[in-house]
């Protein structure tokens, strides 16, 4: 099949960039949308135009490299699809297609459809973690956890961190992203000692990126590869909340402590 | 300089050894910790949880990945599981059994001494991740769930739904974050190795290209860490991800380190079949899949029917038919080629011959589509994604796939290769699985090697040599960055008709027809003629547009590809020499009546390793004897 | 870590401050919606509870000091998060297709600054009587008030409006305020929305039936 491509394209960060329009001939509906980007690639490097940069690497929907807004949707037309996944076949013949970077503040675009997303390491920097030195940690049936917790921390640390929910919110929030860690760590117990504190340092580290805030829209679920779900949301909300309201002030002796 | 392949393995009772060890290396001062630099390239489970753990014991560690975060390694895809030699079922493993698997799964090809030291710190390695939060699966008792894998007697396996690596990688990557925040690790990503910096003997630096900004650095440390993973991309079509590379190790092989037993690379049994031409990279669909699934071909040649139009009694279930006791769950090695015969044999199935079934309908008959659903939902669902069929109905096609390379940098005992203070981790080293991998060891053995292994290993280097102080002045630093430019500003220069791509891709067919699944002598010469040609083509004629100074994703390929170019020589080459059929390696001249493999423990009993003498001399092949006390060599057999 | 300012700079801390202070108010409306109805059951009973609200200034300014805490709070709020949330996608999308949101939610903002002009028209009209098209607005005579003043028709839509804007604000606002608050379980969450849409449908069609009621003649 046929198809017309408008893809942005941007030298570097200081640069402004535009949508340019491509051809793409004899697209077979087996390919991945990341494979028929190859396709276009090869084309214009026989052509001497530079070829379209987008992030990738495994191919296979886990690594969370690749996205990009397809049509006006987060990673495409299918529901639960990383760009990777999506292939052709959602497609038909005559189509055209706007490619275009994720958008945000938070994620400024470092070429054509490639962001820089190290805003997210950072909030998992901020608290998403649980403080336990390699060595010497209890034997792995000291601490029972019921298969329902165990469960939904699974279906919460599930995020691949791509960043779609920040590119399909209207306001260019990470709450869901940020939510998924705290309530990946919050509803396990051995996430409990360091809830109050993750739930008020990755919301601020989240505050502090630029990130917008949430409005309940449910446009980040949608667009989330793993489904991760908006309960996750409410989760964060409450530990936040809690945590604002029962949370003391260090003694400064503590806070000292390595 | 000739290298020599000291394995520094402790003396004592193999139980005993790790445990003396640890307690004869010598420690380095806490207040001095902060002091030393440790280099740690790779952020996966090996570089990932090594970078953490020198961080928490108060290094000073600077981590690179080429990702735009530490959390994408290629770690992040494996899908079935960990092995431990917990015993939690109680069905009779042990730390020995898990060992003794190991080895003669790797067909008595790796080191007695690592591969039991690996066994013992499995059990560490469950509890630190538990620790860490890691979801595992588990019981409603709310003990961690066990499932038996690849081939296992035993249910060793922890897993976490399909993604037990993205959780065990998650874990490191919190607890590198953590030092991150804490200041004794500095991330640097979109960064990429490009070169190893050894000064007196010693690697002391890498020099490392800002994927963004094509700035070239340096960085000088007192020791080195690669854990950048294995080299199938060399084959183009694999499961790796798109950007893994042999770079960081190939580039290090160069500057002096010896390269063990590149000729050993696992073909995943279970991946789905290449669609056509534009394919870029294959996807492994989990072995656990063979614990429920039955695999067939037709028995005729030939047969166009759909699947289910075939009656039972036209079915050969071949692995069933062949290895009766282990069935559908014989290991990687022989499950592949046995799907390779038949393909050979003309029994095929789907576009182009080169399939297999693998069937549910037998195990949603006995245990319901739920249940099935519940053990392998996500899996089926990512099946029918890419080839859009429906695999509740249909069975799934299936064919093997280049997934794990057991090559790679040769190391000791201490994980140090044979330049001091060039320390390899995870699928970079050689070490633990011999001519071909377990199910679920991967994982294993990279967070063995980051949180237990390494970090009491390199602190003995540290502790123990006195280093002078080194910087981008050096003039050993200076050579290596002029040359590391130099070949960038070639690469650019060249302006030739063909993408990097294109050449990548024939390279990886070239090597898939000659150092795939089945090997002999004819094909590895016919590959080794033919790659120092197509090298002297890529570098008449490839087209890299744009400049070094940019975000340039086409020079980053051309320059990994212009190094698999080169290593696939050392691959065939190693193949050629080793004429034996071992684990992945599989000579077709040197195979049993009935068409298994063919080990010769007299002559192959050993590590090759590949020492580099200069681009126009041949590499010299060094040898380091393996020898087994605690287990009897055997054939190994499935049947 | 965490102190007051700290909470109502969080994004999360004001969204926390808009859904208690929305909950005062849908229960506010509720109250004033019911005490409305008594406009069925004439003139003494209305203007009845109208003395009777006002019979304790102390009363009556604390519950008006606090609903205008409440309503300040909650402007305040939405608006610098309106504001934060323009700022944070400072290049528009060329295409965008939204997946999932409600109409409900994309009008929050629209719908909230409408109602916020339309309660201050409110206030003007029947608490400080400045507004009075075509009659003249009596302190004790509420009946009266309300009565003339919905006779003229652009008054009586213009109340109609404003409350189907209310029926939308409530709808998410009422899901919303169940979210932000984090009580959020997959048993109960349908029930969410019913709730919110049940409480949004009572509170608006009770207000409408009272301007629709005098435009139809009903009551005079």
């Amino acid at each position: 099949m046929n198809l017309t491509l408008h893809v942005w394209r941007q030298p570097d960060a200081g640069s402004a960039g535009r949508l340019e329009r491509y051809e793409a001939r004899g697209v077979s509906p087996d390919m991945s949308f990341l494979e028929m980007l190859d396709v276009v690639n090869e084309g214009l490097i026989e052509k001497g135009e530079a070829p379209i940069a987008f992030d990738h690497d495994c191919r296979e929907g886990i690594c969370g490299s690749c996205g990009v807004m397809i049509n006006g949707v987060a990673h495409g037309p299918m529901a639960g699809t990383a760009t990777c996944q999506l292939h052709m076949r959602s497609f038909r013949d005559g189509d055209e297609i706007v490619v275009e970077p994720w958008r945000a503040r938070a994620f400024p675009v470092l070429r054509d459809l490639v962001v820089d997303r190290s805003p997210l390491d950072r909030i998992i920097e901020a608290g998403g973690f649980i403080s336990i030195a390699t060595g010497n940690a209890p034997d792995a049936h000291a601490i029972l956890v019921p298969k329902q917790d165990a469960d939904s921390a699974m279906d919460a640390a599930q995020c691949i961190g791509c960043g779609a929910c920040v590119a399909a919110c209207p306001n260019a929030s990470a709450m869901l992203f940020t939510a998924a860690k705290v309530s990946h760590l919050g509803v396990l117990p051995q996430g409990q000692p360091e809830r109050d504190r993750r739930a008020l340092g990755m919301i601020a580290q989240m505050d502090l990126e630029g990130f917008g805030g949430c409005t309940n829209y449910g446009e980040c679920t949608e667009a989330c590869p793993k489904g991760i779900s908006l309960e996750t949301i409410a989760r964060m909300n409450r530990d936040f909340r809690v945590a604002s309201l029962r949370a003391r002030p260090e003694s400064a002796a503590a806070a000292g402590a390595p | 300089m000739s290298i020599e392949l000291k394995s520094n393995v402790p003396a004592g009772p193999l139980a005993e050894k790790w445990d003396r060890h640890k307690f004869d290396l010598k420690l380095v001062n806490p207040a001095n910790k902060r002091k030393h630099t440790i280099l740690v390239v790779g952020s996966g489970l090996a570089g990932g949880s090594a970078a953490a753990t020198l961080g928490e014991l108060g290094y000073n560690v600077h981590c690179f990945c080429y990702q735009d975060s530490p959390r994408r390694a290629h770690s992040i895809a494996a899908q079935g599981g960990i092995n431990a030699a917990k015993n939690y079922p109680n069905d009779g493993d042990s730390v020995w059994r898990l060992f003794y698997d190991t080895v003669k799964g790797g067909d008595f090809r790796a080191r007695e001494a690592n591969v039991y030291r690996l066994a013992q710190v499995s059990v560490n390695i469950i509890d630190q991740c538990v620790a860490q939060g890691v979801p595992f699966a588990r019981e409603y008792g709310g003990l961690l769930a066990n499932r038996s894998f690849g081939g296992a007697q035993v249910s060793r396996t922890f897993y976490a739904r399909g993604q037990t690596g993205q959780q065990l990688l998650l874990g490191a990557y919190s607890a590198l974050e953590r030092q991150v925040a804490a200041g004794t690790v500095q991330m640097h990503t979109r960064t990429e190795m490009l070169d190893l910096i050894v000064v007196d003997g010693q690697a002391r630096g890498i020099v490392t290209r800002d994927m963004v900004s094509g700035a070239v650095e340096t960085w000088f440390g007192d020791a080195v860490v690669l854990g950048t993973g294995g080299y199938g991309n060399v084959f183009y079509l694999s499961t790796n991800a798109k950007g893994c590379n042999v770079s960081a190790t190939y580039r290090a092989y160069k500057r002096g380190a010896a390269f063990a037993n590149p000729c050993f690379t696992q073909i995943h049994p279970t991946c789905i079949p290449v669609a056509g031409e534009h394919q870029s990279k294959l996807t492994l669909m989990s072995e656990s899949l063979r614990n429920d699934g039955r695999v067939w071909v037709p028995k005729q040649k030939g047969d166009t029917r759909a699947p289910g139009d075939i009656p039972d009694a036209e079915r050969d279930y071949y692995l069933e038919r062949k290895y009766p006791s282990f069935g559908n769950l014989a290991p990687r090695d022989i499950s592949s080629r046995s799907a390779k015969e038949v393909c050979d044999e003309g029994r095929g199935v789907g576009p182009g011959g080169r399939g297999v079934y693998l069937d549910f309908a037998d195990a949603i008959a006995r245990l319901g589509e739920d249940t099935i659903r519940e053990r392998y939902g996500n899996l089926f669902e990512m099946y029918q994604r890419i080839t859009d069929e429906d695999p509740y109905k249909v069975p799934m096609r299936i064919y093997p796939a280049v997934h794990y390379t057991m090559g790679g940098l040769w190391v000791d005992y201490n994980l140090m290769g044979t330049i001091p203070g060039l320390f390899v981790i995870g699928e970079a080293n050689f070490s633990d699985h011999g001519a071909n991998r377990l199910g679920a060891s991967a994982l294993m053995q990279g967070l063995a090697d980051g949180y237990f292994v390494l970090p009491y290993t390199i602190g003995n280097y540290i502790a123990t040599h006195k280093l002078a102080k080194v910087d981008a002045s050096h003039p050993e630093s200076r050579a290596v960055v002029a040359q590391v430019n130099e070949r960038m500003r070639r690469l650019l220069a060249v302006n030739g008709t063909r993408t990097v791509d294109s050449f990548h891709r024939e390279l990886g067919k070239l090597l898939w027809e000659h150092c795939g699944m089945a090997r002999n002598a004819e094909g590895l010469r016919t590959a080794l003629a033919r790659i120092p040609e197509l090298r002297a083509e890529f570098w008449k004629d490839v087209k890299v547009l744009g400049t070094g100074e940019e975000l340039n994703q086409s020079l980053e390929k051309a320059g990994r590809v212009a190094d698999f170019m080169e290593f696939a020589e050392l691959m065939c080459r190693d193949a050629l020499v080793r004429e034996e059929s071992c684990g992945g390696h599989f000579r077709t001249e040197y195979q049993t009546s009935d068409g298994e493999a063919k080990r010769d423990d007299e002559r192959f009993a050993h590590v090759a390793a590949w020492e580099y003498t200069g681009d126009d001399s041949p590499p010299v092949r060094h040898v380091e004897p393996l020898t087994y006390e605690n287990v009897q060599l055997a054939t190994r057999s499935y049947k | 870590m965490s102190t007051p300012l700290a909470f109502a700079r969080s994004t999360v801390g004001r969204k926390v401050i808009m859904a208690v202070t929305g909950l005062l108010l849908v229960g506010f409306v509720l109250g004033h919606m019911a005490g409305n109805l008594l406009v069925f059951k004439g003139p003494e009973a209305l203007n009845g509870w109208g003395a009777f609200l006002k019979s304790s200034a102390l009363v009556l300014w604390t519950v008006r000091l606090g609903l205008l805490a409440a309503v300040g709070l909650h402007v305040w709020a939405a608006l610098t998060l309106i504001r934060l949330n323009q700022v944070s996608r400072p290049v528009a999308y060329a295409k965008r297709v939204p997946q999932a949101s409600t109409r409900s939610a994309r009008l929050m903002r629209v719908g909230g600054i409408f109602l916020l002009v339309f309660i201050v028209f409110h206030l003007l009209h029947f608490t400080t009587g400045t507004i009075h098209p075509g009659y003249t607005f009596s302190h004790t005579d509420v009946y009266g008030n309300v009565v003339s003043s919905f006779q003229v028709p652009w008054v009586a839509l213009f109340y109609i409006a404003a409350m189907v804007a209310l029926l939308a604000h409530l709808t998410h606002g009422i899901w919303s305020f169940f979210q932000t608050m984090g009580w959020s379980h997959t048993r109960y969450n349908p029930a969410r929305r019913v709730v919110a849409t049940v409480v949004a449908l009572i509170v608006s069609l009770g207000f409408i039936a009272i301007p629709s009621a005098i435009l139809g003649g009903m009551l005079r």
